[in-house]
């Protein structure tokens, strides 16, 4: 009973931080058909400011946290303007080989700025505290972490669903061309959509540094991670991006309890099974 | 001069290079013969990417295999060079067959992510079977036998070069022949157009799997050759940065010409070798910046230069 709340409580508040990184990347996928290597640069970027501002200059979490997560957002749409609306046009190929670029010169300013060793982010008391529920006791941390990913996901689907912005964004996602001619400004919503994946990668980051740790090579490790959430999700479906990283967040982490020699493997195994049975994913319907 | 000596021109230069350059540079003989044997697994993926146009970011996978089968074929049963190389070949061509069967039914980001998920697997595997591989501290204990018999591996690393470069001029030929075969065409119509090529009746997916296990089988070669000339395997044979940085020097140096493979690994290696030497901490910036010019202005890689200079001069002329 204990390992099964253990394993509950750690699965999705894991699967809650896969969401919030892969989130952007499954929209961006979807959206301008852009495969973006480089989106766990923008969870790498969070964690940085997070750890200069709470490490080096000693500010409170909760103000490094926002701070961190517009310093990317500020960093991300300039390079939307000058490189990703390039790189929208090319072929799978060299989208792969300029994305791999720009995680390249991500991790390079990233060490030259702030080293190779890794970049803690400390937090505040009250998260490191733990919560007595009488018969066992759970790390705030990961509480705190599920309640911001179910906010993010509630916001989401409030912007989605009942804003203007989330209509034209829907409607550029399904047909973009079809949007561009009914006067919905797509490359406005091209940038603002980018900066928003980009600036929940950030907070992903931020909140999942106890589970993720960051450090320059973070892109590089966990690329392959985002990429799953995305192909087991289906690209550009956001249920679908949920539905993944919280089964995947829950996979991995029942079998690192219940086989932690082989978790790696199996949890490749399982998803490799499980997209050769559905190539585009659990809710793709782009192939 | 037909078309058909002119064709060999580019190799040929290349081959006497690599001749003029272990005169040159006597002690760097351990750091070409590095760039020979990765110019081996550049070639495999200009078969599987070139000409097949299947996009991998995985091709990691099969060099590390076929550098632990040789490592591992080494000391438990025959350290004689040529049999460990047709050994780790095998491996690598196994593992691109199984891997292939269940990867190239998908395509586009699912097919890069599997190909990406396979070699991380393996990666995990030989970390955690450290009985067998020796898991992070790599694969140590490899003494081979001279090769045919003949030449003995020295400290300099003579013979490993010429060991390396008369693989690779091996695996050139091969992939020329290849090219021109009939398999070969059949390649490069299903890259053209896959609906084309069923149309017309051929299986695509089953090229596509030879294709993938023939590309498989040489990086397992690159692979081996690494494990006898360096006598160590590492971890790093399975890690993303080496299938990324194949593809890299691939695409540098122009697909599906195979020179142009060979071309991008000796310009690549060389550029990484001295931003590394120069400054240790930020080559990465190099590398970065050097991926980025070339698929923004350089696509087609270094061998499209004389076309486009020419395409410049002839409008340059027109006006």
């Amino acid at each position: 009973m204990t390992l099964l709340l253990n394993i509950l409580v750690d699965g999705i508040a894991y699967g809650m931080i896969l969401f919030m990184i892969a989130v952007g990347l499954s929209v961006t996928m979807g959206l301008m058909r852009v495969v973006n290597l480089a989106h766990g640069g923008f969870a790498l970027l969070g964690g940085t400011f997070a750890h200069w501002l709470g490490s080096d200059l000693g500010w409170p979490f909760w103000l490094a946290l926002p701070l961190a997560v517009l310093g990317t957002v500020a960093l991300s749409m300039p390079l939307e303007r000058l490189i990703y609306r390039r790189v929208y046009g090319f072929t799978d190929l060299q989208q792969v080989l300029a994305t791999i670029g720009l995680t390249f010169l991500m991790i390079a300013s990233v060490n030259l700025w702030q080293g190779s060793s890794l970049l803690t982010v400390p937090l505040p008391e009250g998260l490191k505290a733990s919560v007595d529920l009488g018969f066992r006791t759970l790390p705030v941390h990961r509480l705190v972490v599920i309640a911001f990913g179910a906010a993010v996901v509630v916001g989401l689907w409030l912007l989605l669903d009942r804003t203007r912005f989330g209509i034209r964004l829907r409607a550029a996602v399904d047909n973009r061309g079809t949007a561009s001619a009914h006067g919905i400004n797509t490359d406005r919503i091209f940038m603002l959509a980018f900066a928003l994946g980009a600036g929940l990668a950030a907070l992903g980051g931020v909140l999942g540094a106890e589970i993720l740790p960051i450090d320059a090579y973070y892109p590089l490790r966990y690329m392959v991670l985002f990429l799953i959430v995305v192909a087991v999700g289906g690209m550009g479906s956001i249920p679908g991006s949920l539905l993944a990283a919280l089964g995947l967040g829950l996979l991995e982490t029942a079998t690192r309890y219940l086989v932690p020699d082989y978790a790696t493997i199996a949890f490749f195994a399982l998803v490799i099974a499980l997209l050769t049975v559905r190539p585009n994913g659990l809710m793709g319907k782009i192939a | 001069m037909n078309t058909t000596m002119k064709s060999w021109l580019p190799p040929l230069a290349l081959l006497a290079l690599a001749v003029v350059l272990y005169f040159a540079l006597p002690y760097n003989l351990a750091f070409l013969t590095r760039i020979l044997i990765m110019a081996v697994l550049v070639l495999s993926l200009d078969l599987v990417l070139g000409f097949a146009g299947i996009a991998t970011l995985g091709q990691a996978a099969f060099y590390g295999a076929g550098a632990y089968a040789a490592g591992l074929f080494a000391i438990h049963v025959w350290a004689d060079p040529v049999a460990g190389l047709l050994v780790a070949g095998l491996a690598g061509a196994a593992l691109a067959f199984v891997s292939g069967l269940i990867v190239l039914r998908t395509h586009g980001l699912t097919l890069i992510m599997l190909t990406i998920a396979v070699a991380s697997i393996c990666h995990e595997i030989a970390n955690k079977a450290r009985d067998v591989t020796g898991g992070a501290d790599g694969l140590r204990g490899i003494r081979m036998e001279p090769v045919l018999g003949l030449w003995q591996f020295d400290f300099i690393g003579k013979t490993g070069f010429w060991y390396a470069l008369t693989v690779l001029a091996v695996v050139f030929v091969l992939l020329t022949l290849i090219a021109r075969s009939p398999f070969g065409l059949s390649l490069r119509g299903i890259h053209e157009s896959p609906e084309r090529m069923t149309a017309i009746g051929v299986s695509v997916y089953w090229r596509r799997v030879t294709a993938y296990t023939l590309g498989g089988g040489i990086a397992g070669l690159a692979g081996a050759l690494s494990a006898q000339v360096t006598q160590l395997v590492s971890l790093e044979s399975f890690s993303f940065t080496l299938s990324a940085e194949a593809l890299i020097m691939l695409i540098l140096g122009g697909t599906g010409r195979l020179y142009g493979a060979v071309l991008g690994t000796l310009v690549f290696m060389w550029v990484h070798h001295w931003a590394a030497a120069n400054d240790p901490f930020n080559w990465l910036f190099v590398i970065g910046g050097l991926v980025l010019a070339v698929v923004f202005f350089l696509p087609r890689g270094i061998i499209a230069i004389p076309t486009a200079l020419k395409r410049l001069g002839g409008r340059h002329a027109g006006t």
